[in-house]
């Protein structure tokens, strides 16, 4: 039942029309991309678990949409470099403190005009504890975020924004951050019209926003779809090039997978594991494979028995140097990810692949094994002793690589390695935030805004939410503060990178490998490309 | 008879708390903070993550949630999910969605399920009859996933004879295939189970007097036979309107049917308790209520069948 009888029709009368005019005004050639522009694009989509709000919003179901109805200061481009939308100019002349001039003109797709007062409201919004807003913590650089997001606090301004007129406002941090502007981008920084303030509930179910797409009036159906048409007034950098896209909501990836080879669905942003060893061969040439700014690491608690000191320290880079990156990719994961070169990830700006260090990246068994021996020299390993790499079993297919990784310690090292599953994601965060590991544990990162310091200061600062390892080390942490006072992102970044040699030596993570986001395409569309963060970049995509 | 339908609707109020209380309790019980999980792989902001927990009286014990639940049915409110919907409104969504989807394979099963006992129970020990029970048995073998993604490669994807998944609106051309992976198992119970109860009622006295009357082959065969055999089919059929409804959740995976199975597979691993509730308890008032249908039909199956109270 592809064709209801009437789209037949419909569609045999626009054939005829299609060929009379064509007799008629001979080869006219509307330009090439005339007719495709209209058509509606099928991409696959999961059911958004809160109301569409920007600050409320972060899991990749509502994300995508929210990216999409929605522009803010700053986008990002597909190699993830910062480009203004709204905003004229961010400045700063000390990192800390940010004057804002958006561009004037703006509005809304309801007609109201965006203002320096719908940013500094919407964050407002998004920082009050009140509003239970789940992205709020995006705002906790910003003076007066403490006051706003304690708990019961009924405050619902920061201090630290000041509307200066119709199109200019200020912002106040608590302490230099040289990359704070690359956050902009991120979903939580997105204005609001007036009305989403005033009654978010009813507005999270049909957003009214200012970016390259609106929702359409048949909009959310719940477990259904979402429909989205472009937005004429966008003028920005990603111009809908398509006449919509509709999100079909699917349950599992398999169910999607099978529409896309029988060219139901358009765009299937990522292959589902039961397909990847054969979705080339279904798809042919409509398939992509493209790093995005996520990693994957081991990280070894300094708190373990023989992982601290100097001892520790040559361990960690026998560990490293056991480990036969390209070998794992390419086996397990049919070169489905990218061996690391350091802590960040290669889509981002500022990144260095040959950074002084990144040898101890690189396999080397002979090395791995001298390496060991030096720290055996310094403080004996018990050679009965096993070294666990803790990994979650729910989800993510980590079992395969982790024994993998097992298999070449013990075979490069000689000594015992093995895996040591959890059931839940949780039970394994669990005990890593409490710091009751009793071996490595396995530690994605997958990056909010594209900014290198996203991947080292929550993750290896001292104190940090995310330090699994409890890393410690002065000198790295006045780099990242030297970084974060840089007066440009340029500038941070290079810093930012001294601070990354610090890390490729002492290795409190043992750096794996880059994600990879694999996905495909039908027959029915073309100029299919992935953003920095693995999403595909809809606005583009044409129908052929 | 009024008085015994009476008697039934009343028993539905025990069945009612108790289900509530229990499924309420055994969501309560899941292991796991649903607040935190509702933050994903970022911290837990605990601002936020408290003023959420009071939205959802979640900081309250579970006796004073369960009586907040009950004291929000009584006053037509169900409460919200966590994604800040009126659970009635939800409902309204999956319900029907599941049910066509239930119907449509209930009627599959029990027209082909019937037609073909009847037929192999009339040809007992023909080909007719070895061919049906081989092929019935194969189909109660195979577990229902494997016979849904392989209808789906077959049927959808290679000789596309029908979309491998459903489309917006669930439109009934759609939920073809899956009501027939979904009625598949259960077409052969029903077959079974026809053929069985038609060969017993083939040599009862009453069969033979009926012949012996003079009365025409295929009145014998649909008046005197097979109403007389469909009581335990009908027992079966009213029995399993519940479990169809309840048991989609691996049909509506495979095909991405908006219904019931997906949406109360979200709330239990999310921990939304009222979502939960309300989806079982209605579950279980469907599977009560066709039974009531399946014990009144008896009647007018076997007349010597009376209500008493």
């Amino acid at each position: 039942m592809r064709f209801s009888r009437t789209s037949k029709a419909l569609g045999l009368a626009a054939i005829a029309a299609l060929a009379l005019t064509a007799c008629g005004g001979g080869s006219t050639n509307s330009g090439s991309g005339g007719g495709n522009a209209s058509a509606v694009i099928t991409v696959d989509g999961s059911e958004p678990q809160n109301p569409l709000m920007p600050a409320g919003t972060n899991e990749v179901g509502g994300g995508k949409i929210i990216d999409l109805i929605f522009a803010g200061l700053v986008s990002y481009d597909s190699s993830g470099k910062k480009v203004n939308e709204l905003a004229d100019s961010i400045t700063t002349t000390d990192a800390q403190n940010y004057t804002i001039k958006i561009k004037s003109g703006k509005k809304f797709t309801n007609g109201e005009a965006i203002t320096a007062k719908s940013f500094v409201d919407a964050w407002n919004f998004g920082a009050a504890a009140k509003n239970a807003q789940l992205s709020s913590i995006f705002f906790e650089g910003i003076q007066g975020f403490d006051e706003a997001n304690k708990e019961g606090s009924t405050v619902d301004t920061m201090s630290g924004l000041k509307v200066v007129d119709e199109t200019t406002f200020t912002v106040a941090l608590t302490q230099k951050e040289s990359d704070w502007p690359l956050r902009l981008g991120y979903s939580a920084f997105m204005p609001l019209p007036s009305g989403a303030i005033k009654d978010p509930k009813t507005y999270g179910e049909k957003p009214v926003g200012d970016g390259p797409y609106k929702m359409d009036d048949s909009g959310w159906q719940h477990n259904v779809q979402i429909k989205l048409i472009p937005n004429p007034d966008y003028d920005g950098p990603r111009k809908a090039k398509n006449g919509g896209l509709v999100f079909k909501i699917y349950q599992n990836d398999d169910a999607a997978y099978q529409d896309l080879v029988s060219d139901n669905l358009d765009v299937l942003q990522t292959i589902p594991t039961s397909a990847i060893a054969n979705f080339k061969k279904d798809l042919g040439d409509r398939t992509i494979e493209k790093p995005y700014a996520g990693n994957q690491t081991i990280a070894i608690p300094y708190y373990l028995p023989g992982w601290s000191g100097e001892a520790g320290k040559l361990r960690r880079q026998a560990i490293s140097m056991a480990i036969d990156r390209p070998e794992i990719t390419k086996v397990i994961f049919s070169n489905g990810r990218q061996p690391a070169t350091d802590f960040t990830a290669p889509v981002l700006s500022g990144y260095d692949a040959n950074l002084p260090g990144s040898e101890n990246l690189k396999f080397d068994a002979a090395k791995a094994k001298q390496l060991w021996a030096q720290a055996d020299a310094i403080q004996k390993w018990d050679p009965n002793q096993t070294f666990t790499i803790a990994y979650n079993a729910d989800k993510g297919g980590h079992k395969a690589w982790v024994e993998a990784v097992t298999n070449q310690l013990k075979n490069n090292l000689g000594i015992k390695a093995e895996g040591k599953p959890y059931a839940t994601f949780k039970e394994a965060r669990n005990d890593a935030t409490k710091g009751t590991l009793t071996g490595a544990i396995r530690a994605g990162w997958q990056a909010d805004y594209p900014s290198l310091y996203n991947f080292l200061g929550p993750i290896y600062a001292k104190g940090a939410g995310s330090n699994d390892a409890r890393y410690d080390n002065p000198a790295f942490d006045a780099m990242l503060n030297k970084g974060l006072g840089a007066t440009s992102v340029d500038e941070g970044n290079k810093i930012f990178n001294q601070a990354q040699q610090i890390l490729l030596q002492d290795l409190p993570a043992i750096p794996l490998w880059y994600q990879v986001a694999q996905g495909g395409w039908s027959t029915k569309v073309t100029n299919v490309d992935y953003g920095w963060d693995g999403v595909p970049l809809y606005y583009n995509i044409t129908a052929k | 008879m009024a008085s015994y339908i009476l008697k039934r609707f009343l028993q539905l109020i025990p069945v009612f708390l108790g289900a509530t209380f229990l499924v309420y309790y055994l969501v309560f019980s899941l292991p796991g903070d649903p607040i935190a999980a509702l933050f994903g792989d970022k911290p837990v902001n605990p601002a936020v993550a408290a003023q959420l927990r009071t939205q959802y009286h979640l900081d309250q014990p579970f006796i004073v949630q369960y009586l907040l639940y009950l004291k929000g049915i009584f006053t037509l409110d169900l409460g919200q999910d966590f994604s800040g919907r009126p659970i009635a409104a939800v409902l309204g969504e999956v319900f029907p969605v599941t049910a066509r989807l239930a119907i449509m394979a209930l009627i599959f099963e029990a027209f082909f399920g019937i037609l073909f006992g009847l037929l192999a129970g009339l040809r007992k020990g023909k080909f007719f009859d070895g061919t049906v029970l081989v092929a019935s048995l194969i189909v109660i073998g195979i577990p229902i996933f494997v016979l849904g993604f392989l209808m789906q490669f077959v049927i959808g994807v290679q000789l596309k004879w029908a979309k491998p998944t459903v489309g917006a609106g669930a439109p009934i051309p759609d939920l073809i295939l899956p009501a027939l992976v979904l009625g598949l198992v259960s077409f052969a119970y029903v077959l079974r189970l026809t053929r069985t109860s038609v060969i017993e009622n083939m040599n009862a006295d009453y069969v033979r007097t009926a012949t012996a009357k003079g009365l025409s082959r295929s009145r014998v065969v649909t008046v005197h036979i097979l109403r007389n055999s469909l009581i335990p089919v009908v027992t079966f059929l009213g029995a399993d309107l519940g479990s169809l409804m309840g048991g989609a959740i691996v049909t509506e995976g495979i095909f991405n049917v908006p219904g019931v199975g997906n949406r109360l597979y979200r709330a239990v691993l999310s921990g939304e308790g009222p979502t939960v509730v309300s989806i079982v308890t209605l579950l279980v008032l469907v599977y009560v209520i066709a039974n009531l249908v399946v014990d009144l039909l008896y009647a007018w199956l076997d007349p010597r069948i009376r209500y008493d109270s």
